[in-house]
C-alpha cells in the first residue's frame, strides 16, 4: 500500500515512475559489468535520461570495462577515454570543440569513479568547475578502487576492510567530494544513490536544463568489492540511505535541500548504521567504538536536518 | 608582411593564421608570451578561436585531445617540467592518432630550477612518438608552425615545433608574416573521418586485447601491437611526407628547402659539427673563422628529429672525417642523444666518419665562441684520437 502511494504521488509531482519511463536504452545488454553491479543500473539509466544527443568522457574505471573491450562496445553513445587524472579537463576540450564546431546541443557528459573523482581527477574538475564548463559531471561513488581490485581511496569509509586497508580498515573519514565540489559555487550539485535509478535518472534530466558545470555524486554498491551477495544491491543502497548515512540532496544555486527517500525520513525513526554495517563483509573489523562513533555522527548531521 | 617580433609572438601568429580552433595552455617561462599573445588575439576577436585558461598542462592536452577527437584543430604550448607534466598525455595523443600541434619554447628541467634555455625536455620526450621539428629563428618557426598543421592532420600524428627558450622566444628578429589568403589555401579545414558523433557513435580509445579480435561484423581487427607497429611505419613515412609538404610551401611561400636538415658550407667539408636549433646559427660564425684558416668546416642542423631522417644524415656525413655533435642534453649515464641516433644510423655505412660527442649549454650556460671554436679546432685537428665519451663545453669545475 506504501508503494502504491509513493508511486501515486511521484505521479502527482511529475517525477518518472516506472510507468513513463523511456524505453530506448542505450547500453547493450551482456555488457562486462559484474552481476549485481550498482553502475550497470544507473548508467542504464543516465543514459536513458541523457538521450542521443550526448558524447561521454570516460576515465579509466570499472565503467571503462563495461563499455566493452575493443572492437567491441556495449554503449550505443559516442565516447572518449580519456587519462585517469583528465576527465574534467577533457570535457572541456569536447565542449570547446563543441563551440568551436557551432554543436552547442550536444549533452557533454563526464563520467568517472570516486576515485578517478575525489583524488587523482580533482584537479582537473575543480578547473572546470572554476572556469564554468558547460558540463554534467557524474560520480559513481563504489568507495574504492574497484576496478584494480579494491584498494582504499579518499572516499572509502572509515573503518573499511579494502586490500591496503586489510587488517585494521581505512583509519580516516570519507572525503566529502560533492561538499567540495558545491564550494566551487556551480549551479547544481546533486547526490543520488543506485539504489533509487527514478530518482538519479529526474535529476539528470534537471541538470540538463541548467547551463555550466553540473555535478551528481551517486552512491553505487558493488558486491565484490563491499562483500554481500549480488542480489542485495539495491537493499544495500537503500539501508545507506535510511539509516542516514549517505544522504540525498540537491544544492540549486547554492539553496541545499533533502530529496527523496531523504526528505521523507526527517523526523522519522531511522534504522541504526548497524543494520548497514551488518549487510556487508567491508566493515566486519568496525569495533563497538567506531560504531558508536558513526552514530552519534550521523545523529548529529540529522538533528541539523 | 615583414614585420619584426618575438620567437614566441611568431609562433602565435603561425597559430592565428592556421586558424586553430581550440587553443588550452597554462603558463610556464619562457613560454608565456606566446599564450597571451594568443589570449589577446582571442579576447580581441581578432581570432575565432576557444582560449581555454586550464589549471595545468597536463589538462592542457586533456583539451587538446577531446577537442581533436571531436574534430576541432588543437594547439597548446609548453616548456620544460610543463612539457614532462603532460607526457602521459604526449603518449596518449600519439596512440589516439591526433593531429595536435604544440610549441615548445625548450627550457633545462629542474631540479635545481633553471628558467634557461637547454633541449633536455623535448629530447627526453623523443621515444614519445610525436613528431619533432627544431626551428633555427624566427621564420622557420612561423613556418613550422603552419606546416606543423598541414603534416599532423596528413599523418594523423601530433606535432612538436620546438625552439630555444630565450635564444629565440625572447628575442625580437624580422621574419616575413605569410599572408591569411595564402595560409587559407595552403592548409585546408581538418576534417576527420572520425570524430566524437552522435550520428554516428564509437568508443574511442577503449581497452585494446594483447592479441587480433574479431568484431561483431567477424572483421579480424588488430591489437595492441599492430596499432602500435602501424604508428611507427606511418612515422617513418612522415619523411617523405613532411619533405613533400615543405616542397609545397616553398613553391606557394618561397621559404623553405631544407626540411629534415639543414647545411652551411658542408659540400667540401671534411668535417661537420651537428647541432640542434639556434646554435646552429653561432656555430656558423666559427666554421667561418675556420675556413679563414683554411679548415674544410661545415655545420648541419637536424631539423626533424623525430622521426629520425637517418637516411639523408648518413648521406651528408658518410665522406666526411668528422662529425662533431655539440648538444643541449644528455642521456644520462651514457652520451647525448642525438650523438647515439647519429653513430647508429651510420653503423651500416661502407664509409664513416669519427663521431664526436660535446655537451654544453645546459641550464642556459652561456656558449661562447671562443669555446666552440676551441673545441672544433682541436676535433679537427685530431680526430682518431680524441675518443667519443661525451666531452663538456664551458665547464667550470
Amino acid at each position: 500500500m506504501d508503494r502504491l502511494k509513493i508511486i501515486k504521488k511521484n505521479i502527482m509531482e511529475k517525477k518518472t515512475t516506472i510507468l513513463n519511463l523511456t524505453e530506448e536504452e542505450f547500453v547493450h545488454s551482456g555488457n562486462r559489468a559484474c552481476s549485481g553491479c550498482g553502475l550497470s543500473i544507473i548508467y542504464r539509466m543516465g543514459l536513458k535520461a541523457l538521450g542521443k544527443n550526448t558524447i561521454l568522457v570516460v576515465p579509466p574505471s570499472c565503467l571503462t570495462v563495461l563499455q566493452g573491450l575493443y572492437p567491441v562496445a556495449s554503449t550505443k553513445l559516442p565516447c572518449v577515454n580519456v587519462t585517469f587524472a583528465s576527465t574534467g579537463a577533457a570535457a572541456t576540450g569536447v565542449r570547446g570543440a563543441m563551440k568551436a564546431l557551432k554543436k552547442e546541443n550536444v549533452n557533454v557528459v563526464a563520467w568517472a569513479g570516486d576515485g578517478g573523482t575525489g583524488d587523482i581527477g580533482i584537479q582537473a574538475l575543480s578547473g572546470a568547475c572554476e572556469r564554468g564548463e558547460d558540463i554534467i559531471y557524474i560520480c559513481y561513488d563504489n568507495e574504492a578502487y574497484m576496478n584494480t581490485g579494491v584498494q582504499r581511496s579518499g572516499t572509502t569509509p572509515q573503518g573499511v576492510l579494502t586490500t591496503t586497508t586489510p587488517i585494521k580498515g581505512k583509519l580516516q573519514e570519507k572525503k566529502d567530494v560533492p561538499a567540495i565540489i558545491a564550494a566551487h559555487g556551480i549551479g547544481y550539485v546533486a547526490t543520488a544513490s543506485a539504489a533509487y535509478p527514478l530518482d538519479f535518472y529526474d535529476k539528470v534530466k534537471k541538470a540538463m536544463t541548467i547551463s555550466g558545470p553540473r555535478y551528481i555524486h551517486v552512491h553505487t554498491p558493488c558486491p565484490p568489492g563491499w562483500s554481500f551477495d549480488t542480489r542485495f544491491t539495491i537493499k544495500v543502497g537503500k539501508l545507506a540511505v535510511k539509516s542516514g548515512l549517505f544522504d540525498l540532496y540537491e544544492i540549486e544555486d547554492g539553496e541545499f535541500q533533502l530529496t527523496g527517500e531523504s526528505k521523507r525520513l526527517v523526523g522519522k525513526e531511522k534504522p541504526p548504521v548497524t543494520d548497514y554495517f551488518n549487510s556487508q563483509g567491508r566493515f566486519k573489523s568496525l569495533d563497538a567504538e567506531l560504531v558508536k562513533k558513526v552514530q552519534e555522527r550521523v545523529d548529529a548531521k540529522w538533528a541539523k536536518y | 608582411m615583414h614585420i619584426i617580433e618575438s620567437g614566441n609572438v611568431a609562433a602565435a601568429t603561425g597559430v592565428k593564421l592556421s586558424r586553430a580552433q581550440v587553443i588550452a595552455a597554462y603558463p610556464i617561462t619562457p613560454q608565456t608570451p606566446l599564450t597571451e599573445k594568443l589570449s589577446e588575439f582571442v579576447e580581441s576577436e581578432e581570432f575565432d578561436a576557444q582560449y581555454i585558461p586550464v589549471e595545468s598542462e597536463h589538462s592542457a592536452m586533456a583539451v587538446c585531445i577531446a577537442a581533436s577527437t571531436a574534430g576541432a584543430r588543437a594547439f597548446t604550448a609548453t616548456s620544460a617540467n610543463g612539457l614532462l607534466y603532460m607526457s602521459e598525455q604526449l603518449h596518449w595523443a600519439v596512440g589516439a592518432r591526433l593531429p595536435l600541434v604544440m610549441c615548445v619554447a625548450n627550457r633545462g628541467i629542474g631540479a635545481p630550477w633553471t628558467v634557461w634555455n637547454d633541449q633536455q625536455d623535448t629530447m627526453s620526450q623523443r621515444d614519445a612518438g610525436w613528431i619533432q621539428i627544431y626551428a633555427n629563428d624566427h621564420q622557420q618557426i612561423i613556418d613550422s608552425v603552419i606546416k606543423a598543421f598541414l603534416l599532423a592532420q596528413t599523418v594523423s600524428i601530433p606535432v612538436m615545433v620546438c625552439y630555444d627558450g630565450y635564444i629565440l622566444s625572447h628575442t625580437y628578429m624580422p621574419f616575413e608574416q605569410p599572408d591569411q589568403d595564402q595560409v587559407d589555401s595552403f592548409l585546408p579545414p581538418f576534417a576527420p573521418k572520425n570524430f566524437l558523433d552522435p550520428e554516428n557513435p564509437g568508443n574511442f580509445n577503449p581497452v585494446t586485447l594483447p592479441d587480433v579480435r574479431p568484431g561483431v561484423d567477424g572483421e579480424i581487427e588488430p591489437g595492441y601491437i599492430e596499432i602500435r607497429h602501424n604508428l611507427h611505419e606511418d612515422l617513418r613515412t612522415t619523411l617523405d611526407t613532411y619533405a613533400a609538404i615543405d616542397k609545397e610551401f616553398e613553391e606557394q611561400f618561397g621559404r623553405g628547402g631544407n626540411p629534415l636538415i639543414e647545411q652551411y658550407k658542408c659540400v667540401d667539408a671534411d668535417f661537420v659539427a651537428v647541432c640542434i636549433g639556434s646554435l646552429s646559427y653561432q656555430l656558423r660564425d666559427v666554421i667561418d673563422l675556420m675556413r679563414d684558416d683554411g679548415v674544410k668546416i661545415g655545420v648541419m642542423s637536424v631539423q626533424m628529429y623525430r622521426p629520425f631522417p637517418d637516411e639523408v644524415i648518413v648521406a651528408a656525413l658518410a665522406d666526411k672525417k668528422c662529425a662533431i655533435v655539440l648538444e643541449k642534453a644528455l642521456s644520462y649515464g651514457n652520451q647525448g642523444a642525438l650523438y647515439g641516433d647519429i653513430k647508429s644510423a651510420l653503423y651500416n655505412s661502407d664509409t664513416k666518419p669519427h663521431v664526436h660527442n660535446y655537451i654544453l649549454g645546459l641550464g642556459g650556460r652561456e656558449i661562447k665562441t671562443q669555446h666552440l671554436l676551441d673545441a672544433l679546432t682541436e676535433s679537427c685537428k685530431s680526430p682518431e684520437t680524441i675518443g667519443d665519451t661525451p666531452r663538456w663545453i664551458g665547464l667550470k669545475l
